[in-house]
């Protein structure tokens, strides 16, 4: 589930899609999960990781990360 | 150094007056003055003027109460030390008078009218507010249902302008066009309507200054020359006419106006002066004023901070003003920036 | 140690009109983790989810300000509960105890107040739909008729008929008093004389007494001067049947009308920016009935039928969050387990409501769903709320009038009621209900056994 590969993400949070000149701004831990996207992680790479540093259960930190796979596709900001 | 913050920087098709205040600001005699942009939307122009504002900070909408412009303000003079603040949009304008203590005690002086005031010349009551001063309103009816459409006809006779009750005007010429635009209006402004007396003539506006003990500063009448079709002045020009003048000044000794506002008025052929709106605040023009010799902006600074204020002298009559649709460039970090964390 | 988390989002900068909140109104969502001095997850753990809470506090507290508001205005006011608001008896004896009469609209209410120990010549019996039974009943305990209609005027005639006393009325008057809505279903209108013909025909039946003179503007009214031009008009309806009919008005009813500080929908600003004071009202009421030329010692009582000016703000509902979404369309959605079968005012207001959590995180607009499986069940169409997961769970703010009357027994059953008192204890006022509760009044025909 790759992220565009065109996708600018700058140092302050803020996220650009060139191909539709749309602007987000993502909160730490969605900027953090966009640039390990971006590093080429995959999705379960990307929780392990997150569950041993962040103070979250398991199926907690599941279902937030699947709203917000959810959340990147209706905003057209994944790979078809 | 004067820091002073500033609304309206919305300088669109149908623009706030922020950016005309903040010019006549700028040339200010005697005043060196830094300026913080407030605005409600990201993109509101005036954000992007290159050199206008040191910094400009989102706030919460209206609807979002006077707690919470309160809250952000606190916040915007926790950074930057605001001495005056002119409000310059309609629907803020009851906030800020209820927070003119709370403000004060941040540092934050206004020159504002009183919520009397400001309710007074409420389209609603401008009808009873002229009877009351021997200002000349055109006849009005409030309409709350449409079956009051009759009677207001009857009185006003065809054709008659139907205005919502904030924005918007139509003229109609029969009963079945009166009704139809009713409902329009209805549904979008909500109820009542206003009915008023159809008036064929020519639109002047008066920008005004008062002080609030009944005494008119300045006043400057300007006739529209062009309109947008949205009825706004695109181009205008600084006239010389007492009747105008002295009806400034009856409006400030009437009400005892406090801080600036703009008289929309229209004459009859037969000569006839009516005045359709009171807007309390300056209008968007206001920068002709300037450049008329009449800084209002710069004049109302020095009432804001306590400092005394003479007439101004005579406008120069005859200069013209002419609205440019010029489009700035920015960079889009600019928009993240306000967009993403409210200040820029 | 790990890092404090807080669940990632991605918010689209859009150029025109973010939400009515602006990107940084959130700074305004406060935590609320105590209602009335009570801990919020406390009371939910010992009565369970939702829960109303009822402030005995406040609502002494609101019956003391209404009177202080007028009765520093005017020398002679008179409280009269309206029942309909909020009918739990505690609620109600909490106001009788602060000295209020009872204002019914049905034979059902009408025993309630006398259940309550309301004596009957201080409850108004008001509404357009008393029975013959109802009106006997009220004649019987000498409680006030306030007349809607000229047929139901003949029904209490017979009523009143060889009764041992003459039956006491009051004439309900609908009047213009410059609001947009005027609310002329109710009583006789003023200007069209039908109001003086029915004081006319009252004053001159043997078997009743003329008390009262009764007008209603209508609810959450934001306009104090209409109340002063009602009060000038009841006047002198009052002086008219003095100076004409040789009649003395004992009082003169106003009704009630007055807003909280809740938000209507559709409503520019909030509540709080937008109600007037109370004391706006009493000014214009006062000064009004001070004018109206009654001589000092003649000067009639003043009633008042306050209801949510005076329930509203004691009331909180509790609940907890079941489940978060996201919609489709990228809005959050947040399912609650409380909806309008509890919270019928969600379809007036826009509720302000407070998470209990304090480190919940940055707030975002969300939808607040109720848990009834009908598209109807909207909380809030759009509320400022910090992420929220189930469990979680939330205050909803000014909800004691009107919800504990007209909630529905609609696809779940309806949860405790409970009183804080002044000390701080809490009491059941109303059960939670069970299904035997419910299927109690049900008959099974035999064949379907």
């Amino acid at each position: 589930m790759p992220l565009k590969k065109n996708i600018a993400t700058s140092e302050a949070g803020f996220v650009f899609n060139p191909a539709t000149g749309d602007s987000f701004a993502a909160n730490p831990l969605a900027a953090e999960v966009l640039k390990l996207l971006q590093a080429g992680h995959d999705l379960a790479a990307i929780r392990a990781q997150l569950l041993e540093r962040y103070d979250v259960p398991a199926h907690q930190l599941q279902h937030d990360l699947d709203d917000f796979i959810w959340q990147l596709t209706s905003f057209q900001l994944l790979e078809e | 150094m004067l820091t002073i913050a500033l609304t309206g920087l919305n300088a669109t098709d149908s623009p706030g007056a922020g950016v005309a205040v903040a010019r006549a600001l700028r040339e200010a005699p005697g005043r060196a003055v830094r300026l913080v942009g407030l605005s409600y939307e990201p993109l509101e122009p005036g954000i992007f003027l290159p050199d206008f504002f040191a910094k400009t900070y989102l706030l919460p909408y209206p609807s979002a109460g006077s707690a919470a412009l309160l809250e952000r303000l606190t916040y915007v003079q926790e950074r930057e030390q605001i001495d005056v603040l002119i409000p310059c949009f309609d629907a803020e304008l009851a906030h800020f008078i209820r927070l003119e203590a709370s403000l004060k005690a941040l540092g934050i002086r206004m020159l504002l009218p009183t919520a009397n005031q400001l309710a007074s010349r409420d389209k609603l009551r401008l009808a009873e507010f002229g009877a009351a001063h021997h200002l000349p309103v055109p006849a009005t009816h409030a309409l709350h249902q449409p079956a009051d459409l009759p009677a207001a006809a009857a009185a006003l006779g065809w054709p008659l302008v139907l205005k919502g009750r904030w924005y918007e005007a139509e003229t109609v010429h029969t009963a079945a066009a009166a009704e139809a635009a009713l409902l329009r209006l209805a549904a979008r402004w909500g109820w009542p309507l206003l009915a008023q007396r159809h008036l064929v003539g020519q639109e002047l506006n008066v920008a005004g200054l008062a002080e609030g003990q009944g005494h008119l500063l300045s006043a400057v009448p300007m006739r529209k020359l062009t309109l947008t079709d949205k009825g706004k002045a695109w181009a205008g020009i600084t006239i010389e006419d007492e009747m105008l003048t002295e009806l400034a000044q009856r409006f400030a000794e009437a009400s005892r106006w406090r801080g600036p506002f703009e008289l929309e008025l229209l004459r009859t052929a037969a000569g006839e002066l009516f005045i359709l709106e009171i807007n309390p605040r300056f209008p968007a023009w206001i920068y002709l004023a300037a450049a008329a010799g009449h800084n209002q902006p710069a004049a109302l600074l020095s009432l804001a901070l306590g400092e005394p204020v003479a007439p101004f002298g005579p406008v120069a009559v005859g200069k013209l003003f002419i609205r440019c649709a010029w489009d700035l460039i920015a960079d889009n970090e600019h928009f993240q920036l306000i967009a993403g964390l409210g200040e820029v | 140690m790990k890092l404090p988390y807080e669940r990632p989002t991605l918010r689209r900068l859009t150029a025109g009109t973010l939400s009515k909140f602006g990107p940084q109104a959130g700074a305004g969502v406060r935590p609320v983790a105590e209602v009335a001095g009570a801990s919020v997850p406390a009371l939910l753990a010992q009565f369970g989810s939702p829960l109303f809470v009822l402030s005995e506090r406040q609502l002494r507290r609101s019956a003391q300000a209404l009177r202080r508001s007028f009765g520093t205005r005017y020398p002679r006011v008179q409280l009269a509960w309206s029942y309909k608001t909020n009918y739990l008896n505690a609620v109600c004896r909490v106001f009788h105890q602060e000295g209020a009469w009872a204002e019914v609209v049905s034979g059902f209410e009408l025993e309630k107040a006398l259940g309550n120990g309301v004596p009957g010549h201080h409850i108004l019996f008001n509404g357009p739909s008393k029975t013959a039974a109802d009106l006997a009943r009220a004649a019987e305990v000498d409680a006030v008729v306030h007349l809607d209609s000229f047929d139901e005027l003949r029904a209490l005639l017979a009523v009143a008929a060889g009764r041992p006393r003459p039956v006491r009325v009051a004439v309900r008057v609908n009047l213009d008093a410059g609001l947009p809505q005027r609310w002329d279903r109710f009583g006789f209108n003023l200007e069209n004389g039908q109001a003086w013909q029915a004081v006319q025909q009252v004053a001159a039946a043997p078997d009743l007494a003329l008390v009262g003179l009764h007008c209603h503007l209508g609810t959450f009214v934001l306009e104090p001067a209409a109340y002063g031009t009602a009060a000038a008009k009841l006047a002198a309806l009052a002086q008219r049947a003095t100076h004409e009919l040789h009649q003395t008005i004992d009082y003169l009813d106003l009704g009630g009308g007055f807003p909280s500080l809740n938000t209507l929908k559709g409503s520019y600003l909030p509540g709080p920016d937008l109600v007037p004071d109370l004391d706006e009202y009493a000014a214009a009421v006062a000064e009004a009935l001070l004018g109206a030329g009654f001589a000092p010692e003649a000067l009639p009582l003043l009633v008042l039928e306050a209801g949510r000016a005076l329930v509203d703000e004691a009331g909180y509902l509790l609940g907890t969050v079941l489940a978060t979404k996201q919609l489709p369309d990228g809005r959050r959605a947040t399912v609650l387990d409380f909806g309008v079968n509890l919270l019928f005012t969600a379809y007036w207001y826009d509720h302000l409501i407070s998470p209990v959590r304090a480190d919940a995180g940055r707030p975002e607009p969300t939808v607040l769903y109720g848990p009834l499986c009908m598209n109807i069940d909207v909380v809030r169409e759009t509320a400022l709320l910090p992420p929220l997961g189930p469990g979680d769970q939330l205050v909803v703010h000014r909800v004691g009038a009107y919800n504990m009357s007209q909630w529905q027994q609609f696809i779940t059953l309806r949860p405790n009621v409970i009183l804080l008192d002044l000390q701080g204890n809490s009491h059941i006022i109303r059960e939670a209900e069970t299904l035997e509760y419910v299927q109690q009044p049900e008959r099974v025909p035999e064949h379907l056994l």
